[in-house]
C-alpha cells in the first residue's frame, strides 16, 4: 500500500473531525484499557511472566540464525516447505507461485498483519485470484477497500450502522427485510457468507502469532476460529511470518501466550489458539496437502542489527496503542501506513524509510503509557526518540520546519548564554505583560498562533523569578544586616 | 501580588527528620532547578519551593547559571545541543548537596535522561551519575528524603490533582504528593476518573500537532470539570499551562495552581492565567 505518513497531520485532522469516527474511538478505551487492566490486576505473577517473556525474546534475537535454521529443519521433517522472502515483493511472487502450481484460485486467508505489510491482496486480486478474508473485522474493511485501523481489530473504526449497510450492498442473497439491528444479526450474516468461501477455498493463507523452533509448528491466536478454518479446509495451507515470530520452546509460547491475551483484549487466553504442524500424515482425518511458510525479513535482519533492535521484541497486542492518547484521539489510519500507535510510529519509519516517516515518531506526548503496558517491556518512548535523532540528523522532511530550527537554535545558544538568556527572559515576559495589559488575551502575540488556535495563553505573572529572587535576597540581606545591628526585641 | 517571604525553618510547619543530610549534620544545602517555565510563567512557585524547602530545614540557593533542562533540543532530535545545555546544568550544581526542582518533566530530565545524554561526553560517567543521584522532584523530596509527613496549612475547599507523565511514570511518584494535599486542614482532595492520563501538552508536541494535543487537553478538561472541583493542582507548570489555557477558552470556571503553591499556603495570588 501507499505510505501517507509522510501527511499525519493533515490525516490526524481529518480524524479529528470524522464525527463517526471520534464516536467509534470511544470504545478503545472503554473496552481494551479497562479489560487489561482487571486481567492484569488478576494476575499476581504478572510482572514475573514480562520479565520472563522479555529474557525469552532476547535470547531469541541474539540467536536469531540459529533458531530459524532448527525452525526450518523441523518444518521439512514433517513434511513442509519453507520459503525465504528478503522482501515484501519477493514474498509475494512466493505466494502467486505456490498457487499457481497447485491450481488454487480461491484464497481464504485468515488474519495476518505481515499480509498487510506484503500488500498480499493487492497482488493476487489483479492475477485474478478470488481472496477473502475471514476474520470478521478484516471482511468488514475488504468490503470497503479499507486497511486495517489497529493490529487486533481491524474495524475498530466502523459501527454496526456502517456494516448492515455495507453487507445490504455487497451480499446479493441477503433478503432487504431481514433485520440487521443486532450485533449478533450481523456475525450470522457474515458467518453464512464466510462458510461458503471456507468450504470452496483452494488455499489458506494465515499469519502466525509464534513460530516454534523446537516443534516447527505455527501458533495463530483468535477468538473467531476462522483461523482454523482458514488452514484446515483448504488443500494448501500457506503461513506468512516475519522473522522475529520465533520462540525456542513450547514452554516459551505458553509463557508469552499468557501475556498476549490479557495485554491484547484482557482475556485471560483467546477463544481459540491452534497451533499447525505441517501438511496431512497419512492416516490423518483432515489438514492441508500442502504446507508451506514464507519467512519473510523486509528489512529486520537490518533491525536486529540496530538500536531499534527492541521492537522485534513485539508480539503484536495493540496494548501500546490503546493506552496511547495519540492513537486514542486519531486512531489508525492517520499513521498512513500499516502498523499505528506507538508500535507503528517507530516501525513504519524502519520498513519503509525515516523519510517517508518522519511525523510519526513525532507524534507522541513521551507520556510513557505504552512502555508501561508493554507485556514485552519495549522502550517504546526512548525508541522514538532515537528515531527523532536520526530525523533531526538527516533533516528528514516532515519534522521542524526550517522557522522552526532556526527559533530552536536561537533558544539553544540563549541557554548556553545566561546572563543574556536573563536579559532576553525578563524582555519577553514584560512584552508579554504588555501586551495582556493592552489586548486582554495573548492570541495573536508573536509566536504563539500555533497554541492559541486551541487554547488560550495564560499571561505571564510578572517578572522572571531569577530577576525576583535577587531583588528579594538583597532586601533578605539588608533586613537581618539590621537586625543583628539593632538586637532582638529593638 | 509579592509572594510572602519565607519564614524561617522554626515555624509552625511539621517538616520532618531534616537533619538526615548528606553533609553530616548540618541543613542540607539545596540548589534550587527552578525550571524555565516556573521562572518566566510564574515565579511564585519557585517562592513557594524555596519556602516548603527552608521550613522543612534546608539552606535554599539558586545558581544563575540555570537556564533550562535542555528538553526542547533533546525532544526534537538534537542531542549536541541537549548535552551542552545538559553538561552546563551539572556543573552549575555539583556544588550542593540536592537539586530540587518543582518539576517532574525536568526533575526526570536531570535525573533520568542526562546519564545517557552526557555518555562519552566532557564529563565523566561517575560524576553526572553522582549528579543524578541527587536531584529530586519537589514533592518527593520533601516526603522521600526529608520525611515530611504533614503540612500545617489550611485550605478549605474540594482540589483534584493532575499527575504529570514524567512524575508518574518516569520517577514513580504518585503518594507523595497526595500525602502532602491530605495532611492540609480543610482540603478534600478528589481523584480524576483517569489519573494516569496525558493531558496532551508533551512539550513541542502542543505546538508541532497543537489539533491532536487540543483533543486530549479537552478529555483532561472533562474529566477536571467533572469532580466538581473549583480547583485543579499539579506538579508540573507544562500541564498546568496547557490545562488552563484549555479550561479558559471553553469558558470553564476552574482555578489551576501549581502544587506547591497551595502546599505552601501561598494562594492570596490570582491563580494561573487569572489577575
Amino acid at each position: 500500500m501507499r505510505a501517507t505518513s509522510q501527511a499525519f497531520l493533515e490525516n490526524a485532522e481529518r480524524a479529528l473531525g470524522d464525527v463517526q469516527l471520534q464516536r467509534a474511538l470511544e470504545n478503545v478505551p472503554r473496552g481494551f484499557v479497562t479489560k487489561r487492566a482487571a486481567a492484569r490486576a488478576r494476575l499476581p505473577e504478572f510482572d514475573a511472566l514480562r520479565d520472563e517473556a522479555r529474557a525469552i525474546k532476547d535470547h531469541v534475537l541474539a540467536n536469531l540464525d540459529l533458531y530459524l535454521e532448527e525452525y526450518e529443519r523441523k518444518v521439512v521433517e514433517a513434511g513442509g516447505h519453507v520459503h525465504w522472502a528478503a522482501s515484501s515483493a519477493e514474498a509475494r511472487a512466493i505466494i502467486v507461485d505456490i498457487l499457481n502450481a497447485a491450481g488454487a484460485r480461491r484464497v481464504t486467508k485468515g488474519k495476518s498483519m505481515v499480509s498487510e505489510e506484503m500488500a498480499l491482496n493487492e497482488a493476487l486480486v489483479p492475477q485474478g485470484f478470488e481472496v477473502t478474508e475471514t476474520d470478521l473485522g478484516e471482511y468488514l474493511i475488504q468490503l470497503r477497500g479499507e486497511t486495517p485501523s489497529h493490529i487486533i481489530a481491524p474495524a475498530v473504526h466502523l459501527n454496526k450502522e456502517q456494516v448492515a449497510t455495507d453487507f445490504r450492498r455487497h451480499h446479493r442473497a441477503l433478503p432487504a427485510g431481514r433485520p440487521l439491528h443486532e450485533p449478533s444479526a450481523l456475525v450470522a450474516e457474515a458467518r453464512q457468507v464466510l462458510r461458503e468461501k471456507f468450504l470452496a477455498a483452494d488455499a489458506g493463507i494465515t499469519g502466525a502469532n509464534f513460530l516454534v523452533a523446537e516443534t516447527g509448528s505455527a501458533v495463530i491466536v483468535t477468538n473467531e476460529g476462522n483461523g482454523d478454518l482458514t488452514q484446515t479446509l483448504a488443500r494448501v495451507h500457506i503461513v506468512v511470518a516475519s522473522l522475529e515470530k520465533i520462540v525456542p520452546t513450547l514452554e516459551d509460547t505458553t509463557t508469552i501466550l499468557r501475556l498476549l491475551a490479557r495485554s491484547a483484549t484482557g482475556q485471560e487466553c483467546a477463544t481459540y489458539t491452534t497451533f499447525s504442524c505441517g501438511p496431512r500424515r497419512p492416516g490423518d482425518v483432515d489438514g492441508p496437502e500442502e504446507y508451506h511458510v514464507v519467512l519473510l525479513d523486509n528489512g529486520r535482519s537490518e533491525l536486529l542489527a540496530s538500536d531499534f533492535r527492541p521492537i522485534l521484541r513485539c508480539i503484536r497486542c495493540g496494548a501500546c496503542m490503546n493506552h496511547c492518547p495519540v492513537y486514542q484521539a486519531v486512531g489508525g489510519h492517520a499513521y498512513g501506513w500499516v502498523y499505528p500507535g506507538p508500535v507503528g510510529a517507530v516501525l513504519t519509519p524502519a520498513l519503509i524509510g525515516i523519510a517517508e516517516a518522519a511525523p510519526l515518531p513525532e507524534a507522541s506526548t513521551f507520556c510513557g503509557r505504552c512502555e508501561e503496558v508493554c507485556p514485552m517491556q519495549i522502550p517504546l518512548p526512548g525508541l522514538l526518540r532515537k528515531w527523532r535523532m536520526r530525523a533531526h540528523e538527516a533533516q528528514a522532511p516532515g519534522t521542524t520546519p526550517w522557522q522552526g530550527r532556526l527559533a530552536l537554535r536561537a533558544w539553544g545558544w540563549l541557554a548556553r548564554h545566561p546572563r543574556l538568556y536573563q536579559l532576553a527572559a525578563r524582555l519577553g515576559v514584560g512584552i508579554a505583560r504588555g501586551f495582556w495589559a493592552r489586548y486582554g488575551r495573548l492570541v495573536g502575540a508573536p509566536f504563539t498562533s500555533a497554541w492559541t488556535r486551541y487554547r488560550d495563553l495564560p499571561a505571564p505573572e510578572g517578572g522572571t523569578f531569577q530577576a525576583r529572587w535577587r531583588r528579594h535576597q538583597r532586601h533578605r540581606q539588608l533586613s537581618s544586616a539590621q537586625w543583628r545591628h539593632k538586637g532582638p526585641g529593638q | 501580588m509579592r509572594p510572602q517571604r519565607p519564614e524561617t525553618a522554626a515555624s509552625a510547619r511539621t517538616a520532618g527528620s531534616a537533619g538526615r543530610t548528606a553533609n553530616g549534620g548540618q541543613s542540607p544545602h539545596v540548589g534550587l532547578f527552578v525550571t524555565c517555565l516556573v521562572d518566566l510563567m510564574r515565579p511564585s512557585v519557585g517562592f513557594a519551593a524555596v519556602k516548603l524547602l527552608e521550613e522543612a530545614g534546608c539552606r535554599v540557593s539558586v545558581p544563575r547559571t540555570q537556564t533550562c533542562c535542555g528538553q526542547p533540543a533533546y525532544n526534537s532530535g538534537d542531542c549536541a545541543e541537549a548535552a551542552r545545555i545538559a553538561r552546563q546544568v551539572v556543573e552549575a550544581f555539583e556544588p550542593f548537596d540536592y537539586v530540587v526542582a518543582p518539576s517532574g518533566s525536568c526533575a526526570g530530565m536531570l535525573k533520568r535522561h542526562y546519564p545517557a545524554l552526557l555518555a562519552g561526553g566532557a564529563i565523566a560517567p561517575e560524576r553526572v551519575a553522582a549528579f543524578a543521584a541527587k536531584v529530586h522532584e519537589l514533592t518527593a523530596f520533601l516526603v522521600d528524603v526529608l520525611g515530611v509527613e504533614r503540612i500545617n496549612a489550611r485550605h478549605d475547599g474540594r482540589v483534584t490533582y493532575h499527575d504529570s507523565c514524567s512524575c508518574l511514570r518516569e520517577l514513580g511518584i504518585r503518594e507523595q504528593p497526595r500525602r502532602l494535599l491530605r495532611s492540609i486542614k480543610g482540603l478534600e482532595l478528589v481523584e480524576l476518573a483517569r489519573p494516569e492520563e496525558c493531558c496532551g501538552f508533551g512539550g513541542l508536541f502542543s505546538v508541532k500537532y497543537g489539533a491532536i494535543s487540543n483533543a486530549i487537553v479537552a478529555r483532561k478538561a472533562a474529566d477536571i470539570t467533572a469532580t466538581g472541583a473549583p480547583l485543579v493542582l499539579a506538579g508540573d507548570l507544562g500541564c498546568l499551562l496547557n490545562i488552563k489555557g484549555k479550561l479558559r477558552r471553553e469558558g470553564r470556571a476552574v482555578s489551576v495552581r501549581h502544587i506547591a503553591e497551595v502546599l505552601a499556603g501561598m494562594t492570596d495570588a490570582p491563580a494561573i492565567g487569572e489577575e
